[in-house]
């Protein structure tokens, strides 16, 4: 379903898309998304570190065991300096990449993946170069991830400031600012909803935010609601798009309860144990 | 023909089938109708949220539009009626010349920006900024409006049965904002006027074409405290 709605939005261009997906977990594993060069040969990676591996074009998720995670990471940036991680969680995969959203979409099999919640993005760049590393979304922490619509003005300050708590940036990204504040707000001891309601009054610019953790996504407009949101409820299911036309396949929709976030008001909803 | 478009008996509406042809088909069919067309009522399905659905239109046809619509729904209206049975996307009715847009449903942000002419019925909410830079249509809200609702209007009358949003009216110019409900805040220069005889027979002519039951009584009308008008030199510093 999260690829048919990224796929209605192709039609916004062949910029960059991505998306994370909350899928299952095995206890004492952590999922780390790793992205190497073209071609990359990933089970060899895997017969090397000894771990399970899912390939995904260009990405690949490894299982590896929390008690080894640390020195998984060591073995990868030593041995492997061209493969990046992407992201790292119990159950969140993160994968991306320049292109049609609906070819994005397909490169990584996006339809055949399944999960309790999911967000997708597609990018029209503003900020920073049209590159894989630049596309949404961008990993917060474990099982965090965030996309982001609109533009930041003071990320650079921002980036200087995250840089001082030694925060750490690929790219000279807005949002991956804003994921790094929300990741800095989270390691500090701040809750997701008051880590959201802190980039309130530090980030500044316009923005719809969508946060997702393990349980859940949170959703954050700016106090001006610059850009667009349109959320659908039912007793089943909750979605969001940046349009209606994101969520015209959705089944029920027609009898979902539609609404537009209110500006700069946290909303945050959790999977039902 | 387009194989979307099912030619109308007499007296009976014009099918379009979006599910079957593209907009364009749709928007380039209302934009051949001569004035004088016998088609002078269509039906529009399966919109899904497209945006810029029955745009431009300038021959007076009644246009139904069963579902939820995208951007700029209705836009440049000269005449039409158009009725869209579900919610709008931004930009509904974004500068209307004249005719009548009803949303059965909720209005995104920008509903009537910039419109001259016409009324624009909206039965559910309208979000941020309803009625920007208004230039002389009518608007009925039956729900609350937004923030910044009213920017920048510069003529026209724009009804709110519910509430309204912060900074109402800011940098108003003269458009007429009547409200039911309360308002969270007033925008720069904006300020509740007295209700003259004159605004009262307004009102209850602009209730009853967008066929609402409501006391008169009931509401505060607001309009340009016009001190932004001219240079004021006591501001000199504030540039």
């Amino acid at each position: 379903m999260t690829a048919s709605m990224l796929e209605v939005l192709t039609g916004r261009g062949p910029d960059s898309a991505g998306f994370a997906v909350y899928g299952a977990g095995a206890d004492g594993f952590t999922k780390l998304t790793l992205r190497g060069p073209k071609d990359f040969d990933f089970s060899a990676l895997a017969h090397a570190l000894q771990v399970q591996v899912t390939v995904r074009d260009d990405h690949a998720v490894i299982s590896v065991p929390v008690a080894r995670e640390a020195e998984l990471r060591q073995n990868l940036a030593e041995n492997f300096p061209g493969v990046a991680i992407v992201a790292a969680g119990s159950r969140m995969e993160l994968f991306k990449g320049v292109g049609l959203p609906a070819d994005v979409s397909k490169r990584f099999g996006l339809a055949g993946m399944s999960g309790s919640h999911a967000i997708a993005h597609t990018r029209m760049a503003t900020e920073s170069a049209v590159t894989t590393q630049g596309a949404h979304p961008f990993s917060t922490g474990p099982d965090q991830c965030l996309v982001h619509n609109g533009s930041l003005s003071n990320h650079n300050d921002m980036r200087r400031l995250l840089m001082r708590e030694n925060m750490s940036f690929e790219t000279q990204n807005d949002t991956e600012v804003a994921a790094g504040f929300l990741s800095w707000k989270l390691r500090e001891g701040a809750k997701l909803d008051e880590a959201l309601t802190a980039a309130l009054d530090s980030l500044d610019g316009f923005y719809t935010f969508v946060v997702g953790t393990q349980t859940g996504f949170g959703v954050l407009r700016d106090p001006v609601a610059c850009k667009p949101a349109v959320m659908a409820e039912t007793d089943d299911y909750v979605a969001f798009g940046s349009e209606y036309r994101a969520l015209v396949d959705l089944p029920g929709i027609s009898k979902a309860h539609l609404f537009e976030p209110e500006p700069a008001k946290v909303y945050f909803w959790e999977r039902a144990a | 023909m387009s194989s979307a478009l099912k030619p109308a008996a007499r007296n009976e509406a014009v099918l379009f089938d979006l599910a079957v042809d593209k907009l364009r088909g749709l928007n380039a069919a209302l934009a051949a109708l001569v004035p004088q067309t016998n088609q002078t009522s269509w039906r529009v399905l399966n919109p899904r949220g497209e945006h810029a659905v029955a745009v431009g239109v300038t021959v007076p046809v009644e246009i139904t539009i069963d579902g939820h619509v995208g951007y700029y729904c209705a836009g440049m209206n000269d005449g039409a009626v158009i009725t869209v049975e579900g919610n709008a996307g931004p930009g509904v009715a974004e500068n209307m010349m004249s005719g009548t847009v009803h949303v059965r449903g909720d209005a995104s942000q920008a509903a009537g920006a910039t419109a001259h002419g016409g009324l624009l019925i909206i039965d559910g909410n309208a979000s941020a900024r309803c009625g920007i830079s208004m230039k002389g249509i009518d608007i009925v809200v039956k729900g609350s409006v937004g923030h910044m609702s009213a920017f920048m209007a510069q003529s026209g009358n724009l009804v709110i049965l519910g509430d309204a949003g912060e900074a109402l009216g800011d940098s108003l110019y003269e458009a007429r904002i009547f409200v039911r409900g309360k308002v969270a805040s007033l925008g720069a220069d904006c300020e509740e006027k007295p209700m003259t005889e004159g605004d009262a027979a307004l009102l209850t002519g602009l209730l009853k074409r967008a066929g609402v039951t409501a006391e008169v009584a009931e509401f505060k009308i607001y309009g340009s405290a016009r001190t932004l008008y001219h240079f004021h030199v006591d501001n000199a510093g504030a540039y």
